[in-house]
């Protein structure tokens, strides 16, 4: 028996791994603070992934576009592979490779895959998949705090709270175990949706404001004005800990509830209400998900969330606080070592010539020959096959052509590419366009290690041995950069000599993780970051000040804008996003678990029966969704307590069920993130597609 | 850039002046194409009149009505000058320290001023106010209140419009005892019909302020209190004047410009000069708009649209006019026309408990609501009025539902039937467990997963089984 961590969301629940009959393994919950013992489907299931039938186990090459994928041994894959890249960086430049890495890979692949870039292929085109995900969060914490770390307090602290906010956030659909630590606390759940964690706020005399979508920012200056007319605030922690708020306030003091009403559909009333639960209790959270994060303005609104629990004296205190929910297995740690566009690791910036000094001597390369900063993800994306972008790619654990906004021109861009390489354990989506198909190992076949969402190093270990043929991305990048032209030395396989340099690389920085050792995550520790070598982990962050430089939290001076995109006569409906409890991303791990998969089988789409009646569709009828983007087919769910003006789908499906098929690409100025949340869209009857078939 | 940045003179610096810089530096952060000059004659930046009750009843200060700096290269402020003149042929506007500015174009947001009555009393022979008396329309006026009202004192508010309402619950909050006195028929005559103003007013004596329609104030008598035309003298240390407002419309009367009510806009909100226009209070577009800051806002933004360069088609064409009480413990928004003609009309008037709702609707959107006392569908209605949407069938239903359906969280949800929604665990999946032998939660969890995802049905699956394992036949859920 092997015990591990499931290969999913960021919560990390913790698992047994043990032959069942005929010696597949089975998993079974383990007790651990942050799923004590519980599971939801996808994790009881996740042993499946490692049988599935489509396993990849010898890598695919294709001579040319037109040809198809073929078997070929390593050498000739990896051979063919540098002589494509050397190629195409001598005919175009350094930046002229792409990498794409993922939330999803270990501490020490992050880490690797941003060192094999820099070093190996010297390009400055690196970003990751977390960028549609954690990314306004992050900017809008360091903005405010100094320093990102998802929850700055053990997941338990929330255990014993009297008030939580949900913004955006539905973890009893997404990370159903969380719900637990949520059980004592009357909830605010902030979502257009009636979600199950909106269900839940209500069952347990709690509240669901349910705001058109895209308005959710002048919501959070609506309930502040709300607070602060109430005589809620907390103003000597405002003194002593905090600055800006006189900024602040002044887009706040244009948001009284009257007009918040007017702008998000909210009442005024309970805006009021919200503001006086959330202000009065004793122990109250702030917790923000993909539903405040995910627009052209995440930033400034997971910013407003957070000044509302400024002003109300929450975070740096025990017992209260503000967090945001990290969605990806390692959506923490992915973002702290490197695979984004302007980090270096141990989440130092790249422009900083002393962070640079630093990581190169432990690289042991010249500061002047690391590239600097390159594009985000989704420029990275758009900028592929075009005369000034990369031509080449290598794709890390992530499917974009599902995953991506405006999934349709993410095809284009990686379909007009010289190169394109992907390592995975099926043929993705984004892996059968692929020139090269390199078979890796998936969670339970490797170690490593995870920084959960309440910023926890935790232990993934190797459970069963991979199908003959598959490879480590650690060994993928070690022989490339080798053939690359790098000693050996310098990309190990072992995922614990990668941890020790991770460690040394990260010393000094924001994330340290100097001090996580093999050792001690085997005797159980709970190494919270940052932990300085031979020093303690630090549960709990910004007790006695904040990491700016005057210790203090800073206010930002935040206003509502509208939506990239709003609804006009052609496209009257508001399309939102989001994800369901059997599935995970782009679904290429859940839709292979043939019990997820057969209870979300296929797209759908949440209407309201009265929008439902006026586009001519009726329940468990196909309906076209189209925005200016693309179109989109899914099964019509009538919900009589959704929004009128608002559609839900999920966005786990891929071709012509791919909801990012609609989303919008209008990217946020500070962290890049793309609207997914928010794209005009119009339903109709699908022409081909009659109601009852294919069921 | 080769070119010079266009000088833009804005005179007044009120909400939607600031507003429109505001929606210029938005689109022109680098002062490339645009170089403003503000004029306002309030010696304050820029603050939130809207706010001004909140100050009144001592919730806010004044420093905190504050608007936010814009930040932009090339912006002059100049407060506390007042223009004094306009020169369209030449372009340049005069000042009242005897300077002049030159504009390419000429924004005028000089708003509205509170209009006091031809009333013995009530001024002084210059114009301003007598004794005892003062408007709340800005800063100067709040102050003035503040140091005239005292907890206990008697106040008059004369005028049952939004402004008069708001002062009268605000002051009733600092201790005040009010008297509010309306000379038309009704309160919010413009916004009201009579039924829900009769309901309105019964909230209005509730909070213990006597509202007094269809009296014609006939004379100020300073110390005394303000008599009635049918004799009676309301007793009053201060007399708050909120019966309306006039368009500060001289400086462009003297320069010609085409002024009726307000100054004449197009859908350009340019005046009968091309190179100047008018927004917010002062501007008299054919869409109405009036009197709330909404409307100023939108014209602001198209104006910017149009003097950057972002959006040279923009246009606006009118307002979706929508009054929102802001007055603690009363809930009353109205939208448009709620007695438009050609429309159909759901009425409910729940007088014994408070509260009206009025909707109109013409081609399935709502032309004109009243909402008092159903703060949920005032907001529903809202937005369906706002973006101009179809209106449900079930019209009675919108009316008193709420933002959503009032249905319970087991009714809503979809998956009922299962006791565990994690694991999707039926009621039928348990009992099948228990007869194999699972007795204890932790043995039916093992068999079925129930439990083990949010946990939120540990308490039914724990019931089930006592249930079970007493030999009683479980309730069914319900």
């Amino acid at each position: 028996m092997t015990t591990t961590h499931c290969p999913y969301c960021a919560l990390q629940c913790a698992m047994h791994l043990e032959s069942g009959p005929g010696g597949v393994l089975a998993a079974r919950p383990a007790a651990f603070p942050t799923n004590r013992g519980g599971l939801c489907r996808k994790g009881w299931t996740s042993a499946e992934t490692l049988t599935v039938a489509d396993r990849l186990t010898t890598p695919l090459l294709r001579k040319d576009r037109g040809a198809e994928l073929r078997p070929v041994d390593w050498d000739t894959a990896l051979d063919h592979v540098a002589d494509r890249l050397r190629a195409v960086q001598a005919a175009h430049g350094r930046d002229a490779v792409a990498v794409f890495g993922s939330g999803g890979l270990t501490n020490e692949k992050s880490y690797q895959l941003g060192k094999f870039a820099r070093v190996a292929l010297g390009t400055s085109q690196i970003d990751y998949n977390g960028r549609f995900c954690m990314s306004s969060a992050a900017a809008a914490g360091n903005r405010a705090f100094g320093l990102d770390r998802g929850m700055p307090f053990p997941v338990t602290d929330l255990d014993d709270a009297e008030v939580i906010v949900l913004a955006g956030a539905n973890p009893a659909e997404t990370m159903p175990p969380l719900m637990g630590h949520l059980s004592a606390a009357r909830l605010v759940v902030v979502d257009p949706r009636r979600s199950g964690t909106a269900r839940e706020a209500l069952r347990r005399d709690g509240m669901h404001l349910a705001p058109r979508p895209g308005t959710d920012l002048a919501l959070a200056l609506g309930l502040l004005h709300a607070a602060r007319l109430e005589g809620l605030l907390d103003d000597d922690y405002i003194a002593e800990r905090t600055t800006g708020f006189a900024a602040a306030w002044r887009h706040a003091a244009a948001w009284w509830p009257e007009r918040t009403e007017h702008v998000t559909g909210v009442p005024a009333a309970h805006i009021r209400d919200a503001a006086r639960l959330i202000g009065t209790a004793e122990n109250a959270y702030i917790l923000t998900g993909r539903g405040v994060e995910q627009h052209a303005k995440g930033t400034d609104t997971a910013s407003a969330w957070i000044n509302l629990a400024l002003s109300l004296g929450l975070p740096g205190r025990v017992g209260s606080g503000y967090g945001c929910i990290t969605g990806q297995g390692n959506g923490q740690g992915g973002r702290e070592h490197g695979q984004k566009a302007d980090q270096l690791p141990g989440y130092r910036r790249i422009d900083d010539a002393a962070a640079r000094a630093h990581v190169a001597s432990v690289w042991g390369v010249d500061p002047d020959d690391l590239p600097g900063p390159g594009r985000s993800a989704f420029e990275l994306l758009d900028a592929l096959g075009t005369d000034t972008g990369p031509r080449a790619m290598l794709l890390f654990g992530s499917n974009p052509v599902v995953s991506a906004p405006d999934a349709t021109r993410v095809r284009e861009r990686m379909a007009a590419l010289d190169l394109l390489v992907v390592a995975d354990f099926v043929l993705s989506e984004s892996a059968a366009m692929a020139d090269v198909v390199l078979p890796v190992t998936q969670w339970a076949e490797e170690s490593g290690t995870m920084t959960n969402l309440e910023g926890r190093v935790l232990r993934r270990r190797r459970a069963t041995a991979p199908p003959e043929g598959v490879r480590t991305d650690l060994e993928v990048l070690h022989h490339l950069a080798v053939r690359l032209g790098q000693p050996a030395e310098r990309f190990p396989t072992d995922p614990d000599l990668v941890l020790a340099e991770l460690g040394a690389a990260s010393v000094g920085g924001a994330a340290d993780y100097s001090g996580v050792t093999p050792e001690r995550l085997e005797a159980g520790e709970a190494l919270h970051w940052p932990v300085p070598s031979g020093g303690g982990p630090t549960p709990r962050l910004f007790l006695d000040a904040f990491a700016h430089p005057d210790g203090r939290a800073r206010f930002a001076a935040v206003d509502h804008r509208a939506a990239a995109e709003d609804t006009d006569a052609e496209y009257p409906l508001l399309a939102t996003t989001g994800r369901l409890m059997g599935h995970y991303q782009s679904g290429a791990q859940t839709r292979r678990v043939a019990e997820l998969a057969d209870a979300e089988p296929e797209a759908y789409v949440e209407v309201h029966p009265d929008t439902a009646a006026r586009c001519g569709l009726a329940e468990g009828e196909w309906a076209t969704v189209a925005s200016r983007r693309g179109s989109t087919v899914a099964r019509v769910r009538l919900r009589p307590d959704t929004r009128r003006d608002t559609v839900f789908l999920p966005f786990h499906y891929p071709a012509e069920q791919a909801a990012n098929n609609l989303t919008n690409p209008a990217l946020d100025p500070t962290s890049r993130m793309p609207e997914f949340k928010v794209s005009a869209v119009r339903l109709h009857p699908c022409a081909g597609r009659r109601g009852g078939e294919d069921r | 850039m080769s070119h010079q940045p266009r000088h833009v003179v804005v005179i007044g610096h009120g909400m939607v002046g600031a507003r429109f810089v505001d929606e210029v530096a938005r689109r022109d952060p680098d002062g490339d194409r645009l170089r403003v000059t503000v004029v306002g004659a309030e010696p304050e930046g820029p603050y939130n009149r809207i706010l001004l009750s909140e100050v009144v009843n001592g919730r806010l200060a004044e420093a905190d009505l504050a608007l936010p700096e814009t930040v932009m290269p090339r912006l002059t402020v100049r407060s506390g000058r007042a223009a004094t003149a306009i020169d369209p042929a030449a372009r340049t506007v005069a000042l009242d320290d005897g300077s002049s500015l030159d504009y390419d174009e000429l924004v005028l947001a000089t708003g509205a001023r509170a209009v006091l009555p031809p009333m013995p009393g009530a001024t002084v022979p210059s114009g301003a106010p007598a004794e005892g008396v003062t408007a709340l329309r800005d800063l100067a006026d709040c102050r003035r209140l503040k140091a005239l009202v005292r907890p206990g004192a008697p106040v008059v508010v004369l005028g049952g419009g939004v402004l008069g309402l708001e002062a009268a619950r605000a002051l009733s909050q600092t201790g005040a005892r009010v008297n509010l006195v309306e000379s038309s028929t009704w309160l919010m005559r413009r916004q009201l019909d009579q039924d829900a103003a009769r309901v309105l007013q019964g909230h209005y004596n509730r909070l213990g302020i006597t509202v007094h329609s269809w009296k014609v104030a006939v004379r100020w008598i300073p110390g005394t209190g303000l008599e009635l035309d049918d004799g009676r003298v309301l007793a009053g240390d201060a007399l708050v004047v909120t019966a309306g407002v006039r368009p500060r419309t001289e400086l462009a009367a003297e320069a010609g410009l085409d002024v009726e009510h307000a100054i004449v806009v197009n859908d350009s909100l340019t005046t009968s000069d091309p190179r100047v226009h008018a927004i917010g209070d002062c501007a008299q577009h054919p869409g109405g708009g009036g009197g709330l800051v909404q409307p100023g806002y939108e014209q602001a933004a198209v104006l910017a649209d149009l003097l950057t360069g972002a959006a040279p088609h923009a246009r606006y064409t009118g307002a979706r006019p929508a009054t929102r009480l802001k007055a603690d413990g009363i809930d009353l928004v109205s939208f448009g026309e709620p007695d438009a003609e050609d429309a159909e009309t759901v009425t409910v008037n729940d007088a014994h408990g408070g509260r009206y709702a009025k909707l109109s609707v013409r081609d399935d959107r709502v032309v004109g609501a009243i909402l008092l006392g159903f703060p949920d569908s005032a907001a529903t209605i809202g937005q369906l009025y706002d973006h101009g949407s179809p209106v449900p069938q079930d019209r009675l239903a919108l009316l008193l539902g709420g933002a959503l359906p009032d249905t319970s969280a087991e009714e809503a949800d979809p998956d009922a039937t299962l006791v565990c929604r994690c694991n999707a665990v039926s009621r039928a999946r348990l009992e099948s467990a228990w007869l194999d032998g699972a007795r204890t939660k932790d043995a039916v969890a093992a068999a079925t997963r129930a439990t083990t995802g949010c946990g939120g049905c540990t308490r039914d699956v724990n019931a089930l089984l006592s249930s079970w394992n007493n030999g009683q036949p479980a309730p069914t859920p319900a």
